[in-house]
């Protein structure tokens, strides 16, 4: 039973979020710290290097590290404001044991073996396969690495997945299927490069700031710039073009840019003939998608179509980005892959300023979905039910290959199999999948069935609310390891101060629970390296080579590019250089795609589309990001975005309040009138809890390979809602989510 | 002293609204906490056009010169700096006369403050905060011919409001041929392509 214990209005005035605004110390302590400490920024998937100022092991501050390559000092505000985490009053110092009206701390001993003996309820009364885990994409390498291995090893479930299936899974599912590999073809330092960019559904300025000086530093040299997006956002704003789809319609656009580049032969048949497989099906496949019915389909008129794919299909160099824009849908897998037939049909990639590439969001975006935490994969990208793959990896286990779990759940069909009485206990880390999984509610009743749920975490995060025992976690900053950057650059993140209290690094919670399960030998690690130089060692010789890779290394040469396959390579930060890809044949793939429309189209009750994504100053579920004062500050709670001409239709001005209801839920928000987005559109970011979550309104419908929900597309209707009541509202009951709205 | 060759330049056309400056700005250990740099949305309701505006460090500020304690300053490698805490009566003439908006009185400490160009880290050989996180190029230190060579807009450093011509050390960055970008999704769902 794992309904929230007491009213939550109790649990936010213990345990947050509370905005924090000052260092440790306050602002009156200053002076010179103690060390300054080389790392990396927690938030998404570019890595910035940072240097974390540290006094009386406490974080207190920044200092821009100019040396490293990538950012060379610049920061986006969460970089620049995320040491206020550190030393928080939220900060969950000790393990918590549910009770009746809340929780108490308790001590390791009791945490654990609390833990331990929900595992064994569930698996010894529902199978062993009735208990899942839940893991992120924020942890380290070592600890995605860890985390697979617990599950499959120490707990022999094959239910384990990973947030990642809120991110870049439409992409890795794209990337494996044309390249035979998972992997951003190129280093940024390729885009400016670059003669052309295209950037598909990619809010760069918002979602991964720095990568702006690079695209800009493009248009310095001459590149044009094409912004497919239904809202014409920060970098959009002074883009050569901006295709304003409508969403859910990007399969149908891409196809229509190809369609126009064959039809003008800007197509590179050399290429297709030498290095491609099944260009002749795309072909047949976009013959119908005409300038004119792809306006039609798409909303974006014929010119511009035909505009951008001149634009792409005439420069001698180009690269195409994209992220969660074209991929959180059902039909993912289909847009990145149309995206890809677009690059490949004109040649441009593995060169130079020729490219493609997802943004991966997440800070470990990359290395998270490499080392199998991922319900289908064993580490280093091998198949969980390959034979040769197995064999293999049991082999480097020490475990029989038949007790290695088959593939399991997705993260997103675990809250179905929980309704339907599959799963009954669960363990979840870097995960806060009440605020981000799709249709919130259905989430919580989910939540509230569970036998046994335990929860590592750093705060109590509105997930965690629902657990038996939470452990408590360590942030970035307090422990050892590396992550995979979004071009595929393995960096070191630094430990700079000591997990505070009873708090305890989550690699070493994990390693205690796994060995109440499995021999002491199958988890003997003493520290993150110890579990690195096992990731390499599994690597060996698969797609995913880290074997090359060491600490050392990487410390040296600010980060190694993967696949590095032995200890003198120097890693391969461009791949597919003269046209060899990853599959057997050396060949890539095309992917003929047709269009579909999303999974619920608007009509005469729903007929606005809503759309989601974030804002600069949080980072997903934010369970971080909305304890930090500053960053709250700079966008307190969610806007309903909507252009003038349908705020006239609902009789709204901005700072007025509006009703979004869907067939799933409602909320109502303050909302923003503004020319930037379609008027057939809503914008909602999804940082909130509660009454303030879009993840109310959106659709549980998952792209049938990737099982990625559709966030970018479901039909809502909006309405004026009465004004403010008399009860006022305040930063602090926005930020977790409760209260009403301005 | 900060060296002559480098220069600070402000490009709106680059922001991109985030305020990586902004909270960078407040973490100075002079000023700590408190940010000396603004940035707003010019009309939210019309684009994201976002402007950050820094002290433009007039070769002539008015600020001083409306000042009747005589608290502001400006060094010899032309640095307009905050108002001297010994002097400043907190009238707030200066925020009344500067023509950028630029200086603000803290209420908590009845002082003027405004940003001195890092001259902590100017001074030092360093880019002032502001400049080194500014993930857009916005915000740029260098010598002029170093941006001239990479950029396509102009450096303006002469400003007229109304008959006041003002000079400033930090120079604006405005586009090299009149430029009008339509805002409007609207628009470009007709069929009206950007320039």
């Amino acid at each position: 039973m794992s309904a929230v214990p007491g009213p939550i209005e109790a649990l936010v005035g213990r345990y947050g979020p509370t905005l924090n605004h000052a260092p440790a110390g306050g602002w009156a302590e200053g002076g010179e710290p103690d060390r300054l400490v080389k790392t990396h920024c927690c938030f998404c998937g570019v890595q910035c290097g940072i240097q974390l100022k540290v006094r009386k092991d406490a974080v207190v501050g920044f200092e821009p590290w100019e040396d490293f390559p990538v950012n060379r000092g610049m920061l986006c505000p969460k970089g620049v404001k995320r040491y206020l985490q550190g030393s928080h009053p939220d900060r969950l110092l000790a393990p918590l044991v549910r009770t009746d009206s809340g929780f108490r701390e308790a001590g390791w001993d009791e945490a654990l073996r609390r833990v331990e003996e929900g595992i064994r309820s569930v698996q010894s009364k529902h199978g062993r396969d009735a208990f899942a885990v839940l893991s992120g994409a924020s942890l380290t390498n070592e600890k995605a690495y860890l985390m697979g291995k617990f599950a499959r090893v120490a707990l022999k479930t094959r239910n384990v997945d990973y947030n990642g299936r809120l991110c870049m899974v439409s992409a890795g599912a794209a990337n494996r299927k044309a390249f035979g590999i998972d992997r951003a073809a190129n280093p940024w330092s390729d885009i400016p490069l670059a003669r052309c960019l295209i950037l598909a559904g990619a809010n760069v300025g918002e979602c991964f700031p720095v990568l702006t000086d690079y695209v800009w530093r493009a248009r310095d040299r001459g590149a044009s710039i094409v912004v497919i997006d239904p809202r014409i956002t920060p970098i959009a704003r002074t883009a050569d073009l901006v295709l304003p789809v409508r969403p859910g319609r990007d399969s149908a656009l891409l196809n229509g840019l190809l369609h126009v580049c064959i039809e003008r032969g800007w197509i590179d048949e050399a290429f297709i003939e030498a290095h491609t497989n099944g260009f002749e099906e795309v072909r047949r496949a976009v013959a119908a998608y005409t300038p004119a019915r792809t306006a039609g389909i798409t909303g974006v008129p014929a010119a511009s179509i035909e505009r951008a794919a001149e634009l792409w299909g005439t420069a001698s160099t180009g690269m195409l980005l994209h992220a969660r824009g074209i991929e959180h849908h059902t039909k993912g897998v289909e847009n990145c892959l149309a995206a890809i037939n677009l690059a490949l049909a004109t040649g441009k990639i593995g060169r130079p300023g020729c490219g493609y590439a997802t943004i991966t969001g997440q800070g470990n975006g990359q290395g998270g979905r490499e080392h199998g935490q991922r319900c289908n994969q064993l580490p280093s990208g091998r198949d969980v039910d390959d034979p040769a793959d197995r064999r293999l990896v049991a082999e480097r286990w020490g475990v029989p290959e038949e007790e290695i779990p088959r593939s399991g759940l997705a993260s997103t069909e675990m809250m179905e199999a929980i309704h339907r009485g599959e799963i009954r206990g669960l363990l979840s880390i870097c995960f806060n999948p009440l605020v981000s999984l799709p249709d919130a509610d259905y989430t919580r009743a989910a939540l509230e069935k569970l036998e046994f749920f335990g929860v590592i975490d750093v705060f109590l995060s509105e997930t965690a609310r629902h657990a038996d025992v939470v452990l408590a976690g360590s942030l970035q900053e307090e422990d050892e390891g590396t992550v995979t950057t979004a071009e595929g650059r393995v960096v070191r993140i630094r430990k700079a101060v000591n997990p505070p209290g009873r708090a305890r690094a989550d690699w070493e919670i994990v390693c205690d629970l796994a060995r109440r399960f499995a021999p002491w030998e199958k988890f003997p690690y003493a520290c993150p390296e110890d579990l690195f130089r096992e990731l390499r060692t599994v690597s060996r010789g698969g797609t995913v080579d880290y074997y090359g890779i060491t600490y050392e290394k990487i410390e040296r040469s600010h980060g190694v590019f993967w696949p590095c396959p032995d200890l003198e390579h120097p890693g391969t930060p461009r791949l597919y250089e003269g046209g060899r890809f990853h599959h057997p044949d050396g060949r890539a793939r095309f992917h003929a795609v047709e269009y579909r429309p999303p999974a619920e189209d608007v009509d005469a009750e729903y007929p606005v589309i809503l759309t989601s994504g974030r804002v600069v100053s949080q980072y997903l579920s934010g369970t971080q990001t909305r304890r930090i004062g500053p960053l709250v500050d700079q966008y307190p709670e969610p806007l309903v975005e909507l252009h003038p001409a349908l705020a006239r239709t609902v009789g709204v001005r901005t700072g007025d309040r509006v009703r979004v209801v869907s067939r799933r839920g409602e909320l109502t928000l303050g909302c923003q009138v503004t020319k930037t987005i379609r008027p057939d559109t809503v914008f909602i970011p999804y940082h909130w809890p509660d009454r303030r979550s879009a993840n109310l309104l959106t659709i549980r419908a998952l792209d049938p390979v990737s099982k990625i929900p559709e966030f970018k597309v479901c039909a809502v209707r909006v309405e004026k809602a009465p004004g403010p009541g008399p009860e006022a509202s305040s930063l602090r009951s926005g930020a977790c989510g409760l209260g009403p709205s301005p | 002293m900060i060296d002559p060759e480098m220069e600070f330049f402000l490009d709106p056309s680059r922001c991109i609204g985030c305020k990586a400056c902004f909270h960078a700005c407040a973490e100075c250990e002079t000023h700590r906490g408190v940010s000396m740099i603004h940035l707003d949305y010019v009309d939210r309701e019309e684009s994201v056009q976002t402007v950050p505006v820094v002290c433009m460090h007039c070769e002539d500020p008015a600020c001083a010169a409306a000042c009747p304690a005589d608290a502001i300053k400006k060094t010899a490698d032309g640095v307009v700096q905050s108002a001297l805490q010994s002097r400043c009566i907190g009238c707030s003439n200066c925020v009344l006369a500067c023509p950028f908006g630029v200086p603000r009185t803290i209420e908590a400490i009845d002082q003027m403050m405004k940003c001195d160009l890092c001259y902590d880290r100017t001074s030092a050989g360093k880019r002032p905060m502001c400049v080194t996180v500014c993930p857009s190029g916005a915000l740029a230190y260098g010598p002029r011919r170093e941006i001239e060579r990479l950029r396509r807009e102009r450096p303006v450093s002469r400003f007229e409001f109304g008959e006041e011509t003002v000079r400033t050390k930090v120079r604006l960055m405005l586009p090299g041929a009149a430029e009008e970008a339509e805002m409007d999704v609207a628009a470009l769902m007709a069929g009206e392509e950007r320039r």
